[in-house]
């Protein structure tokens, strides 16, 4: 890089283009906050456009409110913190494995890679889960997702850059496998499980299609299912909350419309990733790296 | 002689360690495979297989031969393909995003611009949705009031329950969502050119422009073309949730891709014979493009992309 360079047109342009570039990628976020916490009345109208009107937090303390919120909240924060802690096991533990002489270890470890590129089709699946009792039931969240190839390979070649001298004196000492894998080698890869760890937990915590082909127990639905659900039906919804409110204390203003409800679930869905982004956004530049290193 | 007999059955209690995960594997991803059968009967769901009419190859011939198959499959086909390509056509934006990017000198505003654009990434396509629902909608839509505001529309457009540019608005969306996360690679294969190139090129007399052309594009191009060659192994898998949660009556002719359809058909339809005839075909279409794309790279780049 030159010690100094003019600030030309070009920069000018340049600055610009990626600023109107970012706006773009916020305004959505900024957008649907600023509809949360204005008048109902006003946002369902969409007249609450660059800035809060009527600012209040009524969508928020009565967030629960909004029939089965709570439960699928329950469901989504489930599913993500189970699905995420047997996902981070299990690539951890293979991973190793994978880097020790196993029986068959060439094959089986192709055996696993061919997985992620390519599958029966829905249909089939589909019936294969119905098949195995996976269908409206919890553990179809969390089962499929347990053995992720993509993840064993990164876990591998993490292991395999660590010194194997560390393993080897263990083993002296006597360490069996488990041993080692627990006292030397998990401590070693912590960096690339916390990679694993937010892809995976992401993953959980968005997926939607799982919902869609495997659950009608209304119990199971997840906050992404529900909140594409609340989109088709937000109207009859609303009715319901203005009805069991009573509709008599109520600050008219700022009752349920399908508007507010549509926005609120819509933060509930968005504000856990939110609040972790600044933490993570570390880990997977690191982790897409050595993603695309091996690939 | 001991030794190696201790490390054999070391090497069978390491496969048992790892056996209960290869057969979750084999369950989840191998077994399906068995469900290809079913493309060869007429498989109504809680009827058993054994009672079903066996149809041979009736439901991939019908797919030519009914008139009325064909076209919906042609259509499904023209689809997947008119998004697919559009999608390998903008998978230039985040080469030049990336490109661009590191003109910027301001360190503060970069990783501003970095993070802020990432962040789309990591939404769910429901999201998406609701915001399209949020920005684009008819009754209360913040485009339509901008626009009806500053007097340039005088009846709001409904942008969503539409046919017209449903290819484009749906790739324009996956740019959205993946211009900054689809940069990282490429930024990082910037930073990984070596300075003493640009300073040699410099001192030759080259302009910015110049050095981005012939320094930095020729650092990034082994790194476009794994990528571009994974693309095209992917042709014809465009998932199925973007365009799922898109749909509706008005635009089902343009959105319906391949993954779609065989939901629709499949799922919505109870018509598994049918859609697992398409998926099975699909599978095999789409492996024989990731062998394509693999020796293509094998050809031109010395080495398999997987």
């Amino acid at each position: 890089m030159p010690v100094k360079e003019k600030f030309t047109l070009f920069h000018f342009v340049n600055y610009a283009v990626f600023a109107i570039i970012t706006l773009i990628c916020v305004f959505p976020f900024y957008y649907l906050f600023i509809n949360t916490i204005s008048n109902n009345d006003l946002s369902s109208r969409g007249l609450v456009m660059f800035y809060p009107r009527g600012i209040h937090w009524t969508n928020y303390t009565k967030v629960f409110d909004i029939p089965g919120l709570g439960q699928a909240a329950l469901v989504s924060v489930g599913r993500t913190v189970l699905g995420t802690l047997l996902t981070v096991a299990a690539s951890a533990f293979l991973g190793y494995l994978f880097t020790k002489q196993m029986w068959g270890r060439k094959f089986w470890y192709r055996f696993l890679v061919i997985t992620m590129y390519f599958n029966a089709g829905l249909i089939p699946w589909y019936l294969t889960m119905l098949n195995l009792g996976l269908t409206n039931n919890f553990l179809a969240y969390i089962v499929p997702a347990i053995v992720q190839p993509f993840f064993i390979i990164l876990v591998k070649t993490f292991v395999e850059s660590t010194p194997i001298a560390l393993q080897e004196s263990a083993q002296i000492d006597g360490a069996g496998y488990m041993k080692i894998f627990a006292r030397i080698i998990f401590p070693l890869i912590t960096p690339i499980l916390a990679t694993i760890a937010i892809f995976s937990a992401v993953t959980q915590w968005n997926s939607f299609t799982d919902t869609l082909f495997l659950i009608t127990d209304q119990r199971l639905f997840t906050l992404q299912f529900i909140l594409y659900r609340y989109m088709n039906e937000a109207t009859s919804i609303a009715q319901l909350m203005k009805q069991s409110s009573g509709g008599m204390d109520m600050d008219l203003a700022n009752m349920a419309t399908p508007t507010s409800i549509q926005t609120t679930v819509s933060m509930v869905v968005v504000l856990p990733i939110l609040l972790v982004y600044p933490f993570f956004q570390r880990f997977f530049v690191k982790g897409i790296m050595i993603g695309a290193v091996k690939g | 002689m001991r030794v190696k007999k201790v490390r054999s059955k070391d090497r069978y209690n390491l496969f048992l360690m790892a056996l209960p995960f290869l057969a979750l594997a084999f369950l989840f991803s191998y077994l399906p495979l068995y469900g290809w059968i079913y493309a060869f009967y007429d498989y109504r769901p809680g009827i058993p297989l054994s009672q079903s009419e066996f149809m041979g190859l009736d439901w991939f011939t019908s797919m030519i031969s009914n008139e009325v198959q064909r076209q919906e499959v042609m259509r499904v086909l023209r689809n997947t393909f008119a998004i697919s390509t559009l999608n390998i056509l903008t998978s230039v934006l985040p080469v030049i995003f990336a490109i661009f990017l590191a003109e910027l000198k301001n360190a503060k505003f970069k990783k501003l611009v970095q993070t802020l654009t990432t962040l789309p990434n990591f939404i769910s396509w429901v999201l998406v949705y609701s915001f399209a629902f949020m920005l684009f909608s008819v009754n209360n839509g913040f485009l339509n009031n901008f626009l009806l505001d500053l007097g340039l529309i005088s009846e709001p457009m409904n942008i969503l329950a539409s046919d017209n540019h449903t290819w484009l608005s749906m790739t324009l969306w996956s740019v959205w969502k993946g211009l900054g996360w689809g940069a990282i690679m490429y930024i990082a294969a910037i930073m990984g050119i070596d300075q003493e190139i640009y300073e040699a090129a410099r001192v030759d007399g080259a302009g910015r422009f110049r050095l981005m052309w012939h320094v930095t594009v020729p650092g990034i191009m082994p790194t476009f073309f794994v990528l571009l060659l994974l693309s095209i192994g992917n042709f014809i898998n465009n998932g199925m949730e973007q365009f799922y949660v898109f749909q509706n009556a008005m635009n089902t002719d343009h959105i319906e891709v391949l993954d779609l359809y065989v939901y629709n058909i499949g799922m919505a339809n109870s018509n598994f014979g049918f859609a697992t005839a398409v998926s099975l075909l699909k599978s095999l279409v789409s492996l024989s493009l990731l062998f394509v794309a693999n020796s293509m790279s094998k050809a031109i780049r010395g080495e398999s992309i997987f």
